[in-house]
Order: C-alpha cells, then sequence, then structure tokens
C-alpha cells in the first residue's frame, strides 16, 4: 500500500513541475506579445529622438557590415561549390547560376544575415538592458519618467528593422560576388554560362520576399534582446544568462517566422 | 504631513518584508531610515518612489492617497515629478556624458531652450560642487564621489520637492561621506527641500537627520527625533548603534530585540579555548542590566 501511495506522490510532484512550467511559458510567452505590442504602439514617438535612432543604426546596422560581408563571402563560396558537387551528372551545369541565385536571396542570405545579426545584435541589447538594471539605471528611468521602451528598445527596433534588410541586400550582393569568384576559380563553368543561369528564373517577388522577411527577424531580434534584458536577474551570471537566451530564442524565432512567412507567401 | 506612510505591508511569497510601517515626513524635514542590510530599507523606499507597490496600507502625499494596493504605475506616473532620487551608485546613464545625463529629462519633461537647460545644468552642478566642465565627462570616468554629486544634480534638476536618498554614502571614503551629508543639509537649507536618507551610517544620519526611524526585521522599532534615539530603551536601537555584534545575541526569544527580553534567558557564555573570547563574553554588558528588576539601566537624560 505503502509504495503505490509514493509512487502518486511522486507522479504527482512530477506533473505539479510540468504544469508549473507550462505555466511560466505560457506567462513569459504573454510578457513578450506585451512588449512587442508596446514597442510598436510607441515607434510614432520615435520621431522625438531621431538621433537615438540614429546613432542605434549605425552601430547596430553599419558596424555589422565587415561581419556580414566575411560571412556572405565564403556562404557564396560554398554554396557554388556544394551544388556544383551535388548537380554533377543529374542537372547540367547552365542551371549552377539559377540554384546559386534562388537559393541566396530567398533563403541562404536572409536567414544567414539574420542569424549573425542576432549573434551580434539580440546578445548586446540582452546585455545592456541587463546590466541597466543590475545598476538601477531603469529604475532611474522610471523614476525620471523615461519610458524605457520609448527610450531603450523603441530605437533599437526601428534601427534593426530598418537595417537588417539592408544589410540582407548587402549580403546577396556578397554571396553572388563569392560565388562568381569560386565559379572563376575552381568550377568548370564558364562566367558567361554562371551569369545567363542567374537570370534565368530570376523574379523580382523572390527578392521583396526575401528581403522583406529580414524587417520581421530585425523586431524579433530588437524584442527577444529587450525581453530577456528586463526579465534578468541577480548580477554577472544574469547577464550572461540573459545574453544567452536572447541569442537562443532569436534564432528559434527567425527560423519559425521564416517557416510561417514561407508558408503564407505560397 | 507631506509624506505619510500608513500601516505598509509587503511579502515576497512568504516572507514578510514590511510590517505595519508607519512613518510621516514633514516639508523641509530631513527623514532617516536606518537599519541593518536586508531589513526592510530598501523596500521601504521603492514603495515611497512607486517602483514597488504594497499589499496592504498606503502612502498619501499632502494628504492625498498615491500608493494602495490596488495603484497601477500608470497612476503613480503623476505624482513621480515630485521626487528626485540619488540610487546608491548614482545609476547614471552609461551610454550619455554627464550634461547629456542632466539634460535629458530637462529635454523630454520642460519647454526650455538649449541654452536654458545649459544654464539650468550649470546651477544643478554649482549646486553639488562641481565645474561646469565636467558636463563633458562621461560616468565612466568619474569617482564614486562625483557619481554621487552628478547624480544628486540630475536628481535636483527637476526641482523635486522631496528628495530620497538610497544609502548615499555607502560606498564613499569618510572625507567624501561627510561631502554628501554636507550638500543634504546644504539642500535642506538653500532649497527647503524635504528629504529622506535611506542609510546604515549612524554617523550620516546623526549628523543630516530631524528624525531616524530605524527598521528592524520589516517593522519600525524606533521612530522619533534624532536626539532622542540614543536613549532608545529598545535592546537592538542600542546594538545597532554602538555596533555590537554579538552582546545581546544571548536572548534567543523572538522578543529579544523587543526591549522586553526576560534576562533569566540569558546564556552563560561558553567556555573557549581562547581565553580572549572567554573574557569579552564574561564581560559586562554595555547596556548596564538591572538583574533584579529585569529593566536595562539606561544613561541619563540630558535636560
Amino acid at each position: 500500500m505503502f509504495v503505490p501511495l509514493r509512487l502518486i506522490a511522486l507522479v504527482g510532484q512530477a506533473a505539479r513541475a510540468q504544469l508549473g512550467k507550462v505555466r511560466s511559458f505560457l506567462l513569459g510567452t504573454r510578457q513578450y506579445s506585451q512588449l512587442g505590442v508596446e514597442t510598436f504602439s510607441k515607434m510614432p514617438l520615435a520621431v522625438k529622438n531621431v538621433d537615438i535612432t540614429t546613432n542605434h543604426m549605425y552601430t547596430l546596422g553599419i558596424e555589422s557590415i565587415p561581419l556580414v560581408t566575411m560571412i556572405a563571402l565564403f556562404l557564396g563560396s560554398a554554396t557554388v561549390t556544394q551544388a556544383v558537387y551535388q548537380m554533377s551528372g543529374m542537372i547540367p551545369l547552365r542551371y549552377l547560376g539559377a540554384l546559386v541565385c534562388k537559393t541566396t536571396i530567398t533563403e541562404l542570405a536572409p536567414v544567414i544575415t539574420s542569424m549573425v545579426f542576432a549573434g551580434r545584435v539580440a546578445t548586446g541589447i540582452a546585455a545592456e538592458i541587463a546590466s541597466m538594471k543590475g545598476s538601477e539605471q531603469l529604475d532611474a528611468m522610471n523614476v525620471l519618467r523615461l519610458d524605457p521602451i520609448r527610450y531603450l528598445i523603441v530605437p533599437k527596433a526601428i534601427a534593426c528593422i530598418v537595417m537588417l534588410p539592408v544589410l540582407t541586400v548587402w549580403a546577396i550582393l556578397m554571396c553572388f560576388v563569392g560565388a562568381a569568384v569560386t565559379v572563376a576559380i575552381s568550377v568548370d563553368v564558364t562566367m558567361y554560362t554562371y551569369l545567363s543561369g542567374m537570370k534565368l528564373f530570376f523574379n523580382a517577388n523572390d527578392v521583396y520576399m526575401g528581403v522583406g522577411k529580414t524587417a520581421i527577424f530585425g523586431a524579433i531580434v530588437a524584442i527577444t534582446g529587450a525581453y530577456f534584458g528586463f526579465q534578468a536577474k541577480g548580477g554577472a551570471e544574469g547577464v550572461g544568462n540573459a545574453t544567452t537566451k536572447a541569442v537562443v530564442i532569436s534564432a528559434v524565432l527567425i527560423l519559425v517566422f521564416d517557416f510561417v512567412v514561407a508558408v503564407m507567401v505560397m | 504631513m507631506l509624506l505619510e506612510v500608513k500601516h505598509l505591508k509587503k511579502r515576497f511569497g512568504n516572507q514578510v518584508v514590511l510590517d505595519d510601517i508607519n512613518i510621516n515626513v514633514d516639508r523641509g524635514e530631513v527623514l532617516c531610515i536606518i537599519g541593518q542590510s536586508g531589513s526592510g530599507k530598501t523596500v521601504l523606499f521603492r514603495h515611497i518612489i512607486g517602483l514597488l507597490f504594497p499589499d496592504g496600507g498606503e502612502i498619501r502625499l499632502d494628504g492625498q492617497v498615491v500608493s494602495t494596493p490596488t495603484t497601477k504605475p500608470a497612476d503613480f506616473d503623476r505624482h513621480r515629478k515630485r521626487f528626485g532620487i540619488l540610487f546608491q551608485g548614482a545609476a547614471l546613464f552609461d551610454s550619455m556624458n554627464v550634461g547629456e545625463n542632466l539634460a535629458f529629462p530637462l529635454r523630454e519633461h520642460t519647454t526650455l531652450t538649449t541654452k536654458d537647460i545649459n544654464k539650468t545644468i550649470g546651477e544643478a552642478l554649482e549646486m553639488v560642487g562641481l565645474k561646469e566642465e565636467f558636463k563633458a565627462k562621461m560616468p565612466s570616468e568619474l569617482s564614486g564621489g562625483m557619481r554621487s554629486r552628478v547624480g544628486l544634480a540630475r536628481a535636483i534638476v527637476m526641482k523635486p520637492e522631496i528628495m530620497l536618498y538610497d544609502e548615499p554614502t555607502s560606498a564613499l571614503d569618510p572625507i567624501m561621506t561627510d561631502k554628501i551629508n554636507d550638500l543634504i543639509i546644504s539642500l535642506k537649507d538653500r532649497l527647503n527641500m524635504t528629504s529622506i536618507v535611506i542609510s546604515h551610517d549612524i554617523g550620516s544620519a546623526y549628523k543630516v537627520a530631524d528624525k531616524i526611524a530605524m527598521i528592524h526585521e520589516g517593522k519600525i522599532i524606533f521612530n522619533g527625533p534624532s536626539a532622542e534615539i540614543r536613549w532608545s530603551r529598545n535592546l537592538y536601537v542600542q546594538q545597532f548603534l554602538r555596533g555590537y555584534r554579538e552582546r545581546f545575541y544571548a536572548f534567543d526569544q523572538e522578543d529579544k530585540y523587543s526591549g522586553q527580553a526576560d534576562i533569566s534567558k540569558i546564556k552563560p557564555g561558553r567556555p573557549s579555548r581562547k581565553g580572549g573570547a572567554q573574557q569579552e563574553q564574561n564581560a559586562p554588558l554595555s547596556v548596564p542590566i538591572d538583574i533584579a528588576n529585569k529593566k536595562f539601566e539606561m544613561p541619563a537624560r540630558p535636560r
């Protein structure tokens, strides 16, 4: 009699713990959504502090260009190399340009750029806000009636929404450069064949979709970074946890919304 | 009364942090709230400035109820402009220089021109004893004392009615502590500023306060003029004022700090291998105890 009761008690405890996790997940989702809604609703107020937004555009966007350039060049090269390997013997290499062009514009450049951007920016935003929280700067803002969402999050969110598509366009161009260099150096396809292949199935709507969805990814990066920054507790360990969660959840959400956008467009 | 805290209660989970707190401050008065670390001072401070809201009781400003368990942060916003706050580490905005830190609230909440803002900033810096050249410095370039003074300048730049100081001298050397204390007094004298100072520095409390409230384990155990705290019959107050760690730990009952402790419960000192420790334990308590009447014999009160 004793053992079954003990077993039931253990199962009950485990179920209770799981329910607690579900509850905190739902609560977190609600708070995340509220932060997102509040951020978007306060965006019109950013016109009064354009200088803060433009500063963030520079630090979050322009300063990311070297990183994005490096990654995009190698991404283009790797795409061409893989494509040639996969197509050999099955698909004529005159379609190489078309394959590289389509995959780069619609998926590779937008998603990889967003991931890299999330790694650099979401962590930065989370760390900054978590540190400000730890040093009572957020309390000071509240007491001085300076809304942290308006002055901290909105400029960063706008900067991310504007600059991530810009970086993506740059990344697509750099991918093409990397791919073209690889074609010229190590692939048995003439540049003329490669470039004419690129033009073969080119569709401007792919560019609009590929670049347009990164605006959503930009918002995800900013709001996720801010959310985990606000949630941070404790000192240095809390900041570390916040940045880790920010980059992981940003990456997951980028892939989830990439799928959602793909389904919606189709 | 300018500020009244009535029957304030707060708990976090099962832990009672504030238990029936009652304090009040008159206009132009300096109230110092003292107590050990973890006694609930900062939680009380955060209630007064509307960063936390109580589970019970209320806070009144000029007789008007501003904080109750049902108050929302947005409702408190209109009262926030009446407070100026100096946080423990000054809480200057890292990404802005001193001038921008001071100008930020002025730019957002006033219609002052850039020229007027610069003039106001200059006056505020002068009031805390800093030169205008400091405007260009970043917070990371400032020492702890300078940061405190810039934090104070940022707080007074909006001309608040009540200044709150959260442990303003806790990380400062004695000389800088004295400077900050002088600034608190000078603000009171020059601007008739009402001030609430949260501190565990009894020396600063004696210097700046008109009234002292002592909080211990979430309860106010002394509240009165600063001159009278020395004559408090509360054991814990005496222990805190004298900075003794072990003297009154002999009472291990709940009422050990209430001033009504049963002397017969004093435990004899444990034998120690070290003669010094044994001698200290057997030494007479600094507050003499009348064992027969179970009372503490306090020094004569000056007339």
